[in-house]
């Protein structure tokens, strides 16, 4: 039980019922698609990237509340960095959440590692990084949409 | 309303000591296995009958000469004769075996299939499962076919008015499941052959999910062709049959070629094996064939009218408590159900319920079912599904219903 309260803490409840950066983004530059078939859940990532900065980005779509709540905070967390920057939170967002982070240095995501629960649930994983993988894509124009399973 | 009594005619408890899986713990908690429609667990019999033919008498059939082929073909042929009595077949040629429901279904839509051409219409409903729709699609391709679907309504059950104008003189075949694995309703498949034949056109019921929770009866059907899956009656994977009237088997071009499929070889021309071999190539799934036909004599020794008894008190049952939490929606309310209890809970999607769900104990899917179109009509992404076995108790629906609540607890 303990594991399930790790798992959907009341912020990641409250990232699930009111998203942050919902909605289409006007002026966009860039997008990708998220879809994972076999569970059905869906986003769209919208971004304005000016001279390497990601100056605004938000997301659409259907999905559990793991999947909306990681794409609601990385929202949150990568309005103003760069690509690169971005690149690097992936990486570390990754290793967050498949428990493959602990030998390393841990490095401080902020809000997003209330998400490093998802880490005892494997069949999970897939939900958190699908937002994540949506924006690599984005970041690197990749047309067809990109899938976590 | 209180629990109803347990049916006096299964002893669900001692049954219970035949499957051995069911008495483990996960998660701390006893396993509460919910998701039959996907796979059925498999009882004792079963397993070591499966392990008898691979440590005492594993050999090829049909074509050694020595002992242990001689006892593997009585054996897979023996089981073959099992599934003929069980579905009421006239004879066991008309008994296919191949991988799976899948397969039986791929088999018709390539062999018969091909006396199909532009113009002719292929008519399934919007309650499929993506099995019994793909095949089609690909058929209508290949041959310039039309694929109609008869929608349902909005409580699950097929639009038969609709069925009925649909089906005309172009219909040359008809698809339909007896039993929605996404919605549990039941087909009034009698009439629905009586229609369709009417018109002329063939009709294949997919019986993938009713063949452990519906009596099949495939002459009184009269349908032309019938397809299911052994790992679903509580036999193993991989194993699955296609029933086909003999005359239309007969007439049909052969699918796979290979061995076992042939008479008689050479470059300049082969001749076909009788059936059912011709729709037998290579070396099949003999085990799994001996596993379904101890599956068989396992359900038959129960028989079929206790289990649905016991099944049906069990859906009511869920029906009910689960009808009176607030937020949760069931998905399919026909009159005719069996098995399934499909449904959604207002603010949590189903796979975080899933999730909750199997931190209780309680195995269930959370998903589209392989049913996207009857997602589509429900305008839901997803649904919970438990699916009920006759192994499954009141006791097991308490523990659903309480770990429901709970889900709504943690997103409260």
């Amino acid at each position: 039980m303990s594991d399930l309260r790790d798992l959907y803490q009341e912020l990641i409840v409250d990232h699930y019922r009111r998203p942050h950066n919902y909605g289409p983004l006007v002026g966009a530059n860039r997008h990708a698609e998220g879809f994972n078939p076999l569970c059905g859940d869906r986003l769209t990532l919208s971004l304005n990237v000016v001279d390497g900065m990601i100056k605004e980005l938000r997301f659409e779509g259907v999905g559990c509340a793991i999947s909306t709540a990681s794409a609601s905070l990385m929202t949150d967390a990568l309005k103003g960095k760069t690509e690169a920057q971005a690149e690097a939170m992936f990486q570390h967002f990754q290793a967050l959440v498949t428990g493959t982070d602990k030998a390393e240095a841990p490095v401080s995501l902020g809000k997003l590692e209330v998400l490093a629960g998802v880490r005892e649930f494997p069949v999970r994983v897939k939900c958190a990084t699908l937002a994540w993988h949506t924006l690599l894509a984005a970041l690197h124009s990749v047309k067809q949409p990109v899938s976590t399973e | 309303m209180n629990a109803p009594m347990p049916n006096l005619m299964l002893d669900v408890a001692r049954l219970r000591m035949d499957f051995p899986i069911l008495s483990q713990m996960v998660h701390g908690k006893p396993l509460v296995y919910l998701d039959n429609a996907a796979t059925t667990q498999k009882p004792r019999a079963v397993i070591d009958c499966m392990a008898n033919y691979y440590a005492e008498y594993n050999a090829n059939i049909h074509r050694g000469v020595h002992i242990l082929s001689q006892q593997a073909t009585d054996a897979y042929e023996g089981a073959r004769e099992k599934v003929r009595r069980f579905i009421n077949a006239a004879r066991r040629e008309e008994v296919i075996f191949v991988r799976g429901t899948t397969e039986a279904i791929n088999l018709v839509a390539s062999s018969y299939g091909q006396r199909l051409w532009p113009g002719n219409e292929i008519l399934i409903t919007e309650m499929e499962h993506h099995s019994n729709i793909v095949p089609w699609q690909l058929l209508c391709e290949r041959s310039g076919a039309v694929l109609r679907v008869t929608p349902i309504s909005d409580a699950g059950e097929l639009r038969l008015d609709e069925f009925e104008r649909q089906l005309g003189p172009a219909t040359r075949l008809v698809a339909v499941t007896q039993l929605s694995n996404a919605l549990g309703s039941i087909n009034p498949l009698r009439r629905l052959i009586e229609l369709a034949h009417g018109v002329g056109a063939v009709v294949l019921v997919d019986g993938a999910q009713a063949v452990a929770h519906l009596p099949v009866d495939v002459q009184a059907l009269d349908c032309d062709f019938y397809a299911f899956s052994g790992h679903k009656l509580y036999g193993p994977t991989g194993i699955g049959v296609l029933y086909g009237k003999a005359a239309l088997l007969d007439a049909m071009p052969p699918w796979q070629g290979g061995g076992d499929m042939i008479r008689e070889v050479s470059f300049a021309k082969t001749t076909y094996n009788d059936l059912p071999f011709k729709f037998e190539a290579g070396t099949p799934h003999i085990a799994g064939g001996i596993g379904l036909g101890a599956a068989i004599d396992y359900v038959s020794k129960l028989g079929q009218p206790a289990i649905a008894a016991h099944e049906h008190d069990l859906l009511s049952y869920a029906s009910e408590q689960a009808g009176a939490i607030p937020g949760l929606r069931l998905i399919g309310t026909a009159r005719e159900k069996a098995s399934i209890l499909s449904f959604t809970v207002a603010g949590i999607h189903p796979h975080d319920v899933g999730t909750i769900l199997d931190d209780a104990g309680v195995a269930v899917r959370a998903g589209h079912h392989c049913t996207m179109p009857v997602m589509t009509h429900f305008g839901v992404p997803a649904t919970v599904r438990a699916s009920f076995s006759f192994y499954n108790t009141i006791e097991e629906v308490d523990v659903l219903i309480h770990a429901i609540r709970r889900a709504q607890e943690v997103f409260g």
